[in-house]
């Protein structure tokens, strides 16, 4: 098929398999081996995309993972991903692929208007304008913003992928496979320690896999390459990780990789993930990330066709693409030259080498003169000219008095820039490491370590094949030295060849042109131009992070690595301050961008968080229950029957357990064993009631305060021996309930001979409340006698559950009648089953925890975090009666003491009942002493809890209202939307008073 | 995520599996009533949070339990030293010289 | 001041951009100033612009250790809302949504200020009962804040998913329609701008070493790397830094200052119309006007001033994300950063003289203070200017630790973001 940019032969593609795939629609063909850039260019396409602002016309510039231009969309099997550079995508069969930011087509674009309009556009213009008139700042200026922004299309359906996640250790991390890569990891594996190697391509080698003008131990470097490879593979202790790109470095050398799994594979088995996050924490770090070379910052130095040098040199000799047929290659530096030799080796038309710099190597003009390449030295490009596709470049020519004369006019179709190479230092930067200028190297190459991680090669500033290779071994080695105290032997390989380069230029070139017109690209992307950055300057902004952020310059997605030299360097003319003082802008993380289901992970649906199911879940299910989630428990909320609704179901739940009995699943509620000597001392000192004189077989209601005097927790606590106590609290404050003790046995009071243990996972609990609770329980019961003499409320009793120990409480949170049985977790299934089936026999119903809410509402038990929120103290909740008033001290006790928990006009704990015996006030809402409070009075106070109470045959409501004790018998209001509310202030308890229902 | 030596079960292990309880060596006042407002707002609430070497708690809680002691630079946040509930605060300063700050 | 306008922009194309002046100076410090604020974040600078414009005051200093705004302004998710519980914060934070409204046409600096909803979702029976809560006070207080069902929410805000079948489904929301968000950088350089116009010297790359006090006590000035700047009030205003600029005068303060990331996906075209929190499953976001999810992390569980979180922190926060947004799960991560935020026990900020006389305070804010950012510096001029609190900062002492007159936000709501 026709591919006319393709070479005769050459190249690591197989020819041999060829692959179609469509662009814009359009039925394309590569060869496997291809990306999507080659692919494309091997077609002749260089038009791929829209630049963000102005939406001029671009193509591929590089052949690396700092792409700038050609983002693309890719779909497949309904997904569809934006913003992925062509760069990167490796073809496969069928790939589909569509342009973005343009409309209608990627020929004609609607957008560029935007690029005539650009004198309008300066930086930071949207700062200036669209402000007047203020209304159209969110009908029309805002909205017509957005639209014109964003780069591609977001994903229109839910992912059907999945992401893996996996940690690791390791002696040894090397990050980047090219010379200096692979030599570390030979280095380092060579002496036993164990290695992971990875590269953010689908081959190792890096450099390697283009350079075809070296040799390595006399062979091709690509040989050598699969032969370090293969030798690399075969040892254990070395894990090999294509397609993973390092793209985090964290404290303690904690470094994230995302392995591309799938995305290459035109039918990849659906049980992989799409992608795996690698959490490796390595003893240390080789950094081997390589450097990539710089545009050269001319006028329309954007246009499609114009590429950066060593990707030219690298779609040729390692794709078997021709860039162009007559291609004008440019340059301040050495390096660019073998692009046009392999060019012109490959029958392409080079038209001209113009090196900006007056004398380039001899040796190098003499091969291009070989070749019969015409060269130009002192000459830079002045501008270009094409729409969609470069067509000829205008050249002039430096004078000595710094300015440039025109140089004429070269027609090419591609151009081929090199402004000289920067290092890759964004891991070394993340790793909070800072760099430092290298005048040689023209280049900030990584400084002092901060962790434990070393740079090396053309990372660290070192360029020449040998030389990088010689350094990648000493880094590997060093590494592993470091890492295992161990060290061997190993023959280097030695290179031949791939000498470094010499030049490079950083920012603007001079030209001929009007400066305050013409647009010379410093971040392409984002349409960054030379004079956008000295207009920031102008303005006022100095730093380099203001600069940044006014011109956008350095923010696109290849998050700077290409443009920010050039932009540091024409900010520091500027300023007319040396570059070194300009500062430069942080690397930050992740290094390439980086898919957010990488880093979400398994982590989705139950996954999310894990679920905590009680022993009664799956009759709860049976039997029609609902669920409610409480913290990451499912709890039985209630069980609707014959199409009840909830308040039908709740209120038959709750007549149901007053009159005769009520089963409800308490595995939820935190359990905490206290054991030990001083265990009542250490309660006495945790909790704001007594506990010394409370005798074994007894329990008590415990508050738990903070230190600042605010009730965090309750819970009965029963006292099983001198020496044990079997504590509960709420379910969701189990685990800070735990915590806290432990903080103060452990920090205060070291000298209380206490052990304490959570056990709330080791039992299962049934309450069973109600008038014939305790017929229920008599059949199961055996060792104790519970009758109300032997057995009064408030008490505990170790026994059997039909032949299972258990502790039985005696206690209520209904004013019912009431047992809680814990047994073993193992059996509380058997439990369930059994009283449930036993409750059936006496009329009786399960209930879920609406129903417990009204039924304890009705007695005014109050629920710590609906009824308190933090700032209710004890005396505010109407339970002075729990504290302790002969404590020398306990928590909370000095916090209750501080003026405002003492002071007048408190929130306090009171009961509301409305007026009309059938509204029923809202949860949360305020409570006011007039009936129409003008906008922005204080409330006196809010809602807590609010039910219709079956047994009352009304509505209640718990409220915290200012000075509510003294109010009780007075009149306020809860103002609603629709109108107020009048309510009357009661007390808390609203059934049984007396409490006569709890002692039978 | 940082990486944390439990003095206890000396191992190192990473900062998931302990939970970090703010600045060491904070005393609660032992007789309550003696305590001035001052007193307890200090205790409470007054935090050092120093910019530098400092020395804070951490409970091993996915492992032994047990609080101890660790000094961390917050610049950094390089750990210099870990040491167990009750044992006397370092040096700061000594430690802050070893470590070349 | 050379006034912004569509105007001048098309007048300056013409001599293609040449002719713009400064939007603010960098003087050298004068010896001494009636007022100097340490830290030119948004509160710091918005805090001088107010005392030049409101109270008269013009003989200020705003000393910066680095850049202006690059610190927790330039580094936030924007969010501006002022749905608070208590109605000390409401009234704070009502007060900066009423500047916020007219902050474009007052600074002649366009921030961006977008009234694009913010909707803080309920997943549990406690959510709705917070949220219920939260509406019914804010309506007393004359906060606009409204109850969406699951349903209503999804029209709000289409991308979200509101199947009963995900771990915490979405039962409800509570949308405040002026709530938003605002372009950061702008918001700075605009109070920047505005300030420097007035006459306020914004003094950048100059780190403050000491605070100097005088035989009574109170303050006569700060030490700097540019030397000693003399003042009899100085207010400091340095987040993160807070601590450690007021222990220079010997104060403590009950901070501690953590880590908090955020992150930003590539930019896509419109795809989130709202802001949209979810504090139970720890997640918030929003889209900028570039086309960049924003999104807000958690914070450290330690104190940190190194600008950097874990991992694990991250991983959370998109887990929630991609849990609420499935279909974001393929948008990709561009950019993840760390601030310092300084943190008081109950969640809500200091505003508020000291106990050394001239020295005034402005720290605490959390993770949530963009939002209050005109407010703050109003109310905080005000307190300088006049040496006690406007009626709005009133409560927010220092002394209200002591007291235990908390403001708690947290105590009720669980994150305040």
């Amino acid at each position: 098929m026709s591919q006319p940019f393709r070479t005769e032969k050459g190249g690591r593609i197989d020819r041999t398999a060829e692959l179609t795939f469509t662009f814009d629609g359009e039925e394309m063909h590569g060869y496997a081996g291809d990306t999507l850039a080659s692919a494309l260019l091997a077609n002749g396409v260089h038009l791929v995309g829209r630049s963000f602002k102005y939406h001029r016309p671009r193509g591929i510039l590089t052949a690396g993972s700092e792409e700038p231009n050609a983002l693309v969309g890719v779909y497949r099997n309904g997904d569809q991903t934006p913003n992925i550079r062509a760069t990167q995508v490796e073809l496969y069969q069928g790939l589909q692929v569509i342009s973005q930011n343009r409309f209608p087509s990627l020929g004609f674009d609607i957008g560029a208007v935007n690029d005539l309009l650009s004198p309008l556009f300066p930086a930071g213009f949207y700062y200036k304008t669209f402000m007047w008139p203020k209304a159209f700042w969110d009908r029309v200026y805002e909205p017509i913003i957005r639209s014109a922004a964003g780069l591609g299309k977001p994903p229109k359906n839910p992912d059907h992928d999945t992401y893996g996640n996996l940690y690791a250790h390791c002696d040894v991390l090397i990050a980047g496979s090219g010379p200096s890569g692979l030599a570390a990891a030979l280095a380092a594996a060579e002496t036993g320690a164990s290695v992971i190697l990875c590269d953010e391509q689908a081959e190792f080698g890096g450099s390697l896999l283009s350079e075809n003008s070296a040799t390595i131990d006399g062979k091709d470097p690509a040989v050598w390459v699969s032969e370090t490879v293969a030798r690399l593979e075969a040892m254990d202790n070395v894990t090999l990780l294509r397609r993973t790109t390092a793209f985090g470095y964290f404290a303690y050398n904690f470094v994230a990789l995302a392995e591309r799994v799938t995305e290459h594979l035109p039918d990849p088995d659906p049980r992989l993930p799409r992608e795996r996050l690698w959490q490796v924490r390595a003893k240390e770090v080789v950094i081997a990330a390589g450097a990539i070379e710089r545009p050269m910052v001319f006028p329309e130095n954007d246009r499609p066709g114009i590429l950066l040098a060593d990707a030219g040199r690298t779609y040729l000799n390692r794709y078997g693409v021709k860039v162009g047929h007559r291609v004008l290659v440019a340059t301040a530096c050495d390096t660019a030259w073998q692009a046009a030799f392999d060019l012109a080796d490959h029958g392409v038309d080079v038209v001209a080498i113009a090196d900006l710099r007056e004398s380039p190597p001899e040796s190098l003009v003499a091969i291009a003169a070989a070749r019969g390449i015409r060269v130009e030295t002192g000459c830079v490009v002045t501008g270009t000219l094409g729409r969609n596709r470069i067509r000829a470049a205008l050249l002039g020519r430096l004078m000595t008095s710094g300015k440039v004369a025109s140089g004429g006019q070269v027609d090419c179709d591609a151009l081929l820039m090199s402004g000289g190479w920067t290092p890759t230092v964004s891991l070394f930067s993340q790793s909070r490491g800072k760099v430092v200028w290298d005048s040689e190297a023209g280049a900030f190459v990584p400084g002092t370590s901060v962790q434990k991680e070393r740079s090396t090669g053309a990372a660290n500033g070192l360029y020449g094949l040998q030389a990088t290779l010689a350094d990648g071994y000493a880094a590997g080695e060093g590494a592993a030295r470091a890492a295992t105290g161990k060290s061997a032997t190993i023959s280097h390989s030695r290179a031949t060849g791939g000498e470094a380069g010499n030049g490079g230029i950083l920012g603007a070139l001079p030209h001929d042109r009007n400066a305050a017109r013409v647009k010379a690209f410093v971040d392409f992307q984002n349409d960054v131009t030379a004079k956008d950055v000295k207009l920031a300057v102008r303005e006022g902004m100095q730093s380099i992070e203001h600069i940044k952020r006014y011109t956008t310059t350095g923010m696109a997605t290849d998050q700077g690595r290409l443009s920010n030299m050039n932009a540091l360097q024409i900010a520091s003319g500027a300023l007319e301050k040396p570059l070194t003082d300009v500062g430069l802008t942080t690397f930050r993380q992740p290094f390439t961008p980086t898919t957010f289901g990488l880093f979400a992970g398994v982590s989705r649906g139950d996954f999310f968080d894990p679920v905590r199911k009680t022993p009664s879940h799956d009759w709860v299910v049976d039997h029609g229950g609902l669920f409610e989630d409480v913290g990451q428990w499912k709890r039985a909320w209630y069980f609707p029957k014959d199409g009840e609704d909830m308040h039908a179901a709740v209120e038959r739940e709750c007549r149901i357990v007053r009159k005769s009995v009520g089963l409800f699943d308490a595995s939820t509620l935190g359990k905490i064993e206290v054991v030990g000597p001083d265990a009542a001392e250490f309660l006495e000192r945790m909790y704001t009631n007594p506990w010394k004189k409370l005798a074994p077989g007894r329990c008590r209601y415990g508050l738990l305060l903070n230190d600042a005097g605010y009730i965090t927790d309750d819970g009965v606590i029963g006292r099983l021996a001198d020496d044990r106590f079997h504590v509960t609290t709420t379910t969701g404050g189990a685990p800070s309930v735990f915590a806290t003790m432990e903080d103060y046995l452990q920090t205060e009071w070291p000298d209380l001979d206490v052990w304490i243990t959570s056990t709330t996972d080791q039992y299962a609990v049934a309450a069973i409340q109600g008038p014939k609770a305790r017929e229920v329980i008599a059949p199961f019961i055996e060792g104790i006698d519970l009758s109300a003499e032997a057995l009064p409320h408030m008490s505990v009793r170790e026994a059997t559950f039909c032949g299972i120990p258990c502790r039985l409480f005696r206690i209520s949170f209904t004013g019912e009648l009431g047992f809680e049985i814990n047994v073993p977790r193992r059996h509380g299934k058997m439990m369930w089953d059994t009283l449930a089936g036993e409750i059936e026999k006496h009329d009786g119903t399960a209930y879920g925890t609406e129903a417990m809410h009204v039924l304890r509402a009705e007695k005014g038990y109050i629920i710590v975090g609906q009824d308190t929120d933090g700032t209710v103290t004890p005396q505010d909740a109407g339970m002075s009666w729990a504290i302790g008033k002969k404590k020398f001290d306990f928590v909370g006790k000095r916090g209750l003491e501080r003026p405002d928990l003492k002071a007048e006009n408190r929130k306090q704990l009171v009961g509301l009942l409305t007026r009309d015996p059938k509204v029923k006030l809202e949860e949360g809402a305020q409570v006011t002493r007039l009936e129409q409070p003008p906008i922005g009075t204080p409330a006196e106070g809010h809602v807590t809890s609010s039910y219709f109470s079956p047994a009352l045959e009304r509505t209640i409501a718990l409220a915290v209202v200012k000075n509510g004790h003294a109010l009780v018998g007075q009149t306020l209001y809860v103002p609603m939307p629709e109108g107020s509310i009048p309510v009357e202030v009661t007390g808390t308890v609203f059934y049984d008073k007396e409490g006569a229902r709890l002692n039978v | 995520m940082l990486l944390i030596y439990c003095p206890y079960c000396e191992i190192e292990r990473a900062e998931t599996e302990f939970h970090c309880g703010g600045e060491a060596h904070i005393a609660r006042p032992s007789d309550p009533e003696k305590a001035t407002d001052d007193d307890w707002v200090e205790f409470l609430y007054m935090r050092s949070n120093t910019k530098g070497i400092a020395a804070e708690r951490w409970r091993h809680i996915h492992g032994c339990g047990r609080f101890f002691n660790a000094v961390r630079d917050t610049v950094s946040d390089k750990f210099l030293t870990f040491y167990k509930a009750g044992d006397p605060r370092p040096d700061l300063e000594a430690l802050a010289r070893e470590a070349g700050k | 001041m050379k006034r912004y306008s569509f105007l001048e922009l098309a007048k300056n194309a013409f001599s293609a951009h040449q002719n713009w002046g400064r939007q603010w100076r960098a003087p050298e410090p004068k010896a001494e100033y009636d007022v100097v604020i340490v830290g030119a974040g948004g509160h710091g600078l918005a805090t001088a612009y107010y005392l030049a414009r409101e109270h008269g005051i013009r003989n200020v200093a705003v000393i910066e250790k680095g850049w202006l705004g690059g610190g927790n302004t330039g580094r936030n998710t924007t969010i501006v809302r002022s749905n608070y519980l208590w109605e000390e914060s409401a009234a704070l934070y009502n007060h900066a949504i009423g500047l916020w409204q007219n902050l474009s046409q007052e600074l002649n600096y366009n921030v961006m200020y977008s009234a694009r909803g913010v909707m803080m979702l309920a997943h549990t029976v406690h959510d709705v009962q917070v949220s219920q809560r939260h509406i019914h006070a804010n309506r007393l207080a004359g906060v606009q804040n409204e109850w969406l069902t699951p349903e209503e929410a999804k029209e709000y805000c289409p991308p979200l998913n509101i199947s009963r079948n995900i771990r915490y489904p979405v039962v409800g929301a509570a949308l405040q329609r002026v709530g938003g968000t605002a372009r950061h950088d702008a918001v700075a350089w605009g109070y920047a701008r505005g300030a420097d116009d007035l006459g306020v010297d914004i003094i950048q790359n100059c780190a403050v070493t000491g605070i100097r006090r005088g035989q009574d006590g109170s303050v006569e000035g700060v030490e700097t790397a540019k030397g000693f700047i003399k003042a009899k009030k100085v207010g400091v205003v340095a987040a993160g830094h807070t601590s450690v600029v007021m222990e220079m005068a010997g104060v403590r303060l009950p901070l501690e200052s953590f880590p908090l990331q955020a992150l930003v996906s590539e930019p896509v075209k419109p795809a989130f119309p709202c802001v949209v929190m979810s504090n139970t499953i720890h997640a918030y976001i929003s889209q900028s006007d570039k086309g960049e999810l924003v999104i807000g992390a958690g914070t450290d569980q330690f104190v940190s001033y190194s600008q950097a979180g874990g991992l694990h922190i991250t991983n959370h926060t998109i887990d929630a994300i991609c849990e609420l947004f499935p279909h974001f799960r393929r948008m990709r991560m561009l950019r993840n950063w760390g601030g310092i935020v300084d943190t008081t026990p109950d969640r809500s900020p200091i505003l508020s003289k000291t106990p050394v006389p001239g020295l005034y305070v402005n720290c605490g804010w959390g993770t949530g203070g963009f939002k209050a950012t005109p407010g703050s510096g109003h109310v905080f001029a005000h307190t300088i200017a006049k040496d006690e609190p406007h009626p709005i900062n009133a409560p927010f002492t220092i002394d209200r630790f002591r007291t235990g007159r908390l403001i708690d936000e947290a105590a009720a709501a669980a994150v305040a973001h």
